[in-house]
């Protein structure tokens, strides 16, 4: 195990790992500084004979400035955090033109619906298939999640996406992937006895290759529907 | 705050109070704390479920007799009335007041879960079930538990009630009937809430 | 040692002692240190329950798909040839979530802490309600055998994990598991119902029985920890109880709460969880607060560093803990605006940690630092926790929380909230409390081994997984081997195998520990730590009643090292103007001074 996150190939990734970064820089000073006290006290004040203990209930000043530390910290880390969100997950931040994908989760396999060439879910040019998720690269993407049975969610570690699907609930979730490549999905809330076989495939395609997959399917689909 | 301890304090004889209430009281209070919430979940649920749900819910009346649990509203006031007088009767060392009162409290409870019995054999004829929709989990479920906190107080009341008979609570020691009455009167006014809430808006 | 009788109700509870037939004393007893006794053996024997259960999941990730040693006994539909299945597995990972959460952690912090140290540290002589008392033991007792049951039942125990998400958990024809879930159902209720019981006792044993001159100011941070986890507990249950009937009826009555199909909301049974569940969490690790203070106050031969904001940041957590429970449904579905808001309230709770954290350290600074074991096990508590809680951090930040979110991130992060938190300070504990409870020490050096053992075994255990779930590995999952970024760091989850292994022996040996003590250890003197608060000042193990005379304070809980006197210890009965034990203070001396001293 190398100790790092995975590959980041999203947009929405790099802010993520950006804070995860910074949480772990404050954490580990916060560790190191509280560690190596507690250590230092225990080696420096050991138990001697003839040595007595400082007789003192507290210091105000000391308190206050060690409650006002972290505050500032939290308060700092809640700002940077929140607008990060708000780009992520804001009903505002999802971009119009998105190419729209329908997600349905069912124990246990996930079955999407592409919206076709006229990237319009609903009309007759829509495909779908099972446990497949083609994206194209530097675009986009809404999907639309939805679950029939029990909760299920979507997780793509590599893009940095998790989202639980609820039934009875279309919950949207929007990314941008960054890199070309094979990844998986996989189930992260436990959903019955299949949960952890609940993957799929994802192959985030560059444009060209997209335009021409969803073609080919395209046709099909209407193909098949006349 | 730095050696605030240093000087010693010279030495007490009484007991710290605490609320100046004794224990049976204060573990009532403290009880009835633990059932606001109880209720809170299940009235917490019924609002969200009710103002989340898709399909209509039912007018007032539409499904429920409102008139008979009007009436039964009124017996169950009743009986926090004769649970007063039964309280009121012992701080006045009245034996015979504290007898009629407690026992009428206790048939009068017994009364308002008869009829909600009633209530409930009438609605399941007619084929409202728990399993009819959001209304009729939250209605059954709701009603379901004040009717089980109700009867579970008569059983109570019933063994105050014999307490009082052998003489048991006198003008200076009556704590079994002072708390039977907080809980009595905790459970009226959860079913004046859940009357208004699931009966008349 | 000065005390003065001050009893209002002067019931002689000392001479009913020798009295009482066998299974009145033992059995069903309404001693509150014979009752506190009987959920210590109920809970280390649920923990061992959960050990057991954690070794199963740790061998299945480890070598998935290969034969349990000593599995072929296992019965064909759980594990055929001895390879668990799946729904086995979803069982397991439920379970131990269940029995160590609610059977072993919070009945080991406050049905034996609450029980046996409120009236000994205030110095009453028992809890307000000493049969309510006995009857939230025996509700308990059934509670658990209830859960331990549903493995036997058709279908097998609850597998739609400890937090039971609806609609998994209402739906035996998606779970495969319809009594088990019912069982786990009426269990937790029963429990419930058991711990409010608790509470209600020691609520009020708190406000109305505290021995002359014990203010509020006055009690020791283990009582005040344990007062407002009692605070805690009777709010939070009844929400779970309900909660869980509503699941109750979806499963067996037909009710839709929580079945999106026909309008239910999924949703609202994790909002009724997480408003019972994250006060569950400070449930779990309050009362661990307050002993540990105690014991580094203690070990550390200082008063504890800023007492009064101890206790305030006792209350800031647990009133923050009701406003935060969103935190754990940042991915459910719920309102992104919303989620800005307990991301908020959830750093805030840092705030008052972190106070704790600080002030345990500035307790041990300039100290005169005794390393006896419960001591170890507090310090260790303090590495442990701070790190449970910095890795908190991460996943109340939101955009964080989307990628670690269920990954073994989170199970690391409550194991050493946990185990490394809530566990380390139950073992200090019961290494502090041991003499007085059963008036016999345990060996120092074994203990010390015992710690080392469970200090390193931990962190080998727990602190790859960090690594696991950075690298995106979901929780609960069978087989690890399935998915293509976990298969690589399998290696991983071998060494966290064979450490949990390592940890679980250290588990056994601290058993042989204990029992070994509990039969030929040393007898114990009243104080053999040099401790301040009053269950020291009677003797060990206490006779029914706890003190001859009710005992008279006068001042805070933790004078060490007070300059008045000679030795490093000042109880909070003894005056230092009066060392000798012989003397008696003269009676009508002045009544307390409100807002004086220490108050």
């Amino acid at each position: 195990m190398d100790w790092s996150l995975p590959l980041n190939a999203s947009t929405q990734g790099a802010m993520i790992d950006r804070l995860f970064w910074l949480i772990f820089a404050i954490t580990m000073a916060a560790l190191v500084i509280v560690e190596s006290g507690v250590l230092w006290f225990l080696w420096r004040y050991r138990r001697r004979e003839g040595r007595r203990a400082r007789y003192t209930h507290g210091n105000n000043v000391a308190e206050v400035v060690w409650t006002a530390v972290p505050a500032l910290v939290m308060i700092f880390l809640g700002i940077y955090s929140g607008r990060i969100w708000a780009q992520i997950r804001s009903p505002e931040s999802f971009p119009e033109d998105a190419l729209t994908i329908r997600v349905v989760a069912k124990q246990f396999e996930w079955n999407i619906t592409y919206p076709g060439s006229d990237r319009v879910l609903g009309s007759n040019d829509d495909f779908t298939i099972r446990n497949r998720f083609e994206i194209p690269v530097d675009e986009p993407v809404v999907v639309r999640l939805q679950s029939e049975d029990v909760i299920h969610s979507f997780f793509i570690p590599q893009l940095r996406v998790k989202q639980d699907a609820v039934p009875g609930m279309v919950i949207p979730i929007w990314f941008q992937a960054t890199e070309t490549g094979q990844f998986q999905i996989g189930c992260a809330e436990l959903c019955g006895l299949g949960h952890y076989r609940m993957r799929a495939r994802v192959k985030v395609h560059d444009q060209p290759s997209y335009r021409r997959w969803v073609t080919e399917r395209s046709a099909a689909a209407l193909g098949v529907t006349d | 705050m730095t050696s605030h301890a240093a000087t010693i304090e010279t030495g007490v004889r009484r007991p710290e109070r605490g609320l100046g209430v004794y224990d049976k009281k204060v573990g009532m209070w403290v009880f009835l704390c633990s059932e606001v919430m109880f209720f809170t979940g299940l009235i917490g649920s019924y609002i969200i479920l009710r103002f989340g749900a898709s399909s209509t819910w039912p007018m007032p009346g539409e499904v429920l007799n409102v008139p008979v649990t009007a009436v039964n509203t009124f017996i169950l006031i009743c009986s926090s009335m004769t649970m007063v007088k039964a309280f009121a009767a012992i701080e006045h060392g009245d034996q015979r007041g504290l007898r009629l009162f407690l026992l009428a409290t206790a048939v009068i409870g017994a009364l308002f879960v008869s009829v909600q019995v009633y209530e409930y054999r009438e609605l399941i004829h007619h084929g409202f079930l728990p399993s009819s929709g959001l209304y009729g989990a939250t209605f059954f479920t709701m009603t379901g538990f004040h009717g089980f906190h109700v009867t579970v107080g008569v059983i109570c009341m019933l063994w105050v009630t014999a307490r009082a008979f052998r003489g048991g609570y006198t003008l200076e020691d009556h704590q079994g009937v002072e708390v039977i009455g907080l809980y009595w009167h905790f459970v009226d006014l959860v079913w004046i809430i859940l009357f208004t809430i699931v009966y008349l808006i | 040692m000065a005390t003065i009788v001050a009893e209002a109700t002067g019931t002689p509870i000392l001479e009913e002692e020798h009295g009482r037939p066998f299974i009145r004393k033992y059995i069903f007893s309404t001693d509150h240190k014979t009752i506190g006794i009987q959920f210590l053996f109920m809970s280390l024997f649920f923990l061992l329950v959960g050990g057991l259960l954690a070794l199963l999941i740790r061998y299945q990730l480890a070598w998935p798909g290969r034969p349990i040693p000593l599995g072929q006994g296992l019965p064909e539909t759980v594990a055929p040839a001895g390879v668990m299945l799946p729904e086995f597995y979803n069982a397991l990972v439920t379970m131990h979530g269940t029995f160590m959460v609610f059977f072993a952690i919070m009945p080991l912090l406050v049905g034996v802490y609450a029980n046996y140290l409120i009236p000994l540290q205030i110095g009453a002589r028992d809890m307000a309600f000493p049969r309510l008392n006995m009857a939230s033991f025996w509700i308990s007792v059934p509670a658990g055998l209830i859960m331990l049951a549903s493995f036997m039942v058709e279908g097998g125990a609850a597998g739609a994990g400890w937090t039971s998400y609806a609609p998994l958990s209402a739906r035996p024809d998606l779970s495969g598991v319809s009594l088990g879930q019912q069982m786990w159902i009426v269990s937790l209720v029963l429990l419930g119902l058991g711990s409010i019981l608790g509470a209600v006792n020691y609520i009020t044993t708190v406000t109305n029985m505290r021995a002359p001159g014990m203010t509020w100011f006055r009690l020791p941070l283990s009582v005040w920890s344990l007062f407002i986890t009692a605070i805690l507990v009777l709010l939070a249950m009844p929400v779970l109880s309900a909660a869980a009937i509503m699941l109750l009826f979806d499963q067996t009555i037909g009710t839709n709460f929580f079945l999106a199909s026909q309008g239910g909301q999924p949703l609202l049974w994790q909002h009724l969880f997480w408003f019972f569940g994250h006060p569950e969490v400070y449930i779990l690790i309050l009362p661990a607060m307050g002993m540990v203070s105690e014991i580094i106050a203690n070990g550390s031969r200082k008063p504890i560093f800023g007492y009064r904001s101890m206790v305030f940041a006792i209350i800031a957590i647990a009133f923050l803990g009701f406003i935060v429970w969103g935190h754990h449904m940042f991915q459910s579905g719920m309102n992104p605006a919303l989620a800005m808001s307990f991301m908020i309230s959830t750093l805030v709770i840092a705030v008052p940690s972190a106070i704790k954290v600080f002030n345990w350290m500035a307790t041990m600074w300039e100290g005169n630092i005794h390393l006896h074991t419960p001591m170890l096990f507090a310090v260790g508590f303090v590495m442990l926790f701070v790190i449970g809680g910095l890795s908190g951090v991460y996943m109340a930040a939101t955009p964080v929380d989307i990628f670690i979110h269920d990954t073994y991130f989170i199970v690391a992060h409550i194991h050493y909230v946990l185990f490394g938190g809530s566990l380390f300070a139950i073992f200090g504990a019961i290494y502090y409390w041991f003499p007085k409870m059963f008036g016999r020490m345990i060996n120092p050096t074994v203990g010390k081994i015992h710690f080392a053992l469970t200090f390193v075994l931990f962190n080998v255990t727990f602190f790859p997984m960090h690594g696991l779930g950075m690298g995106g590995m979901m929780r609960r999952i069978y087989d690890p081997e399935q998915y293509e970024h976990i298969a690589g760091m399998q290696d991983t989850n071998v060494l966290v195998s064979l450490a949990a292994i390592g940890l679980f022996a250290t588990g056994l040996l601290f058993l042989v520990i204990f029992l070994y003590s509990l039969f030929r250890g040393k007898p114990a003197p009243a104080n053999p730590w040099n401790a301040t608060t009053l269950e020291w000042q009677t003797p060990s193990p206490p006779k029914h009643g706890n003190w001859k005379e009710i005992p008279v304070v006068y001042h805070g809980p933790y004078e060490y090292s007070h300059p008045a006197m000679d030795r490093d210890w000042l109880a909070q009965n003894e005056r230092p103007d009066v060392v000798s034990p012989a003397h008696q203070p003269a009676t009508g001396s002045t009544p307390l001074q409100k807002g004086g001293a220490s108050e």
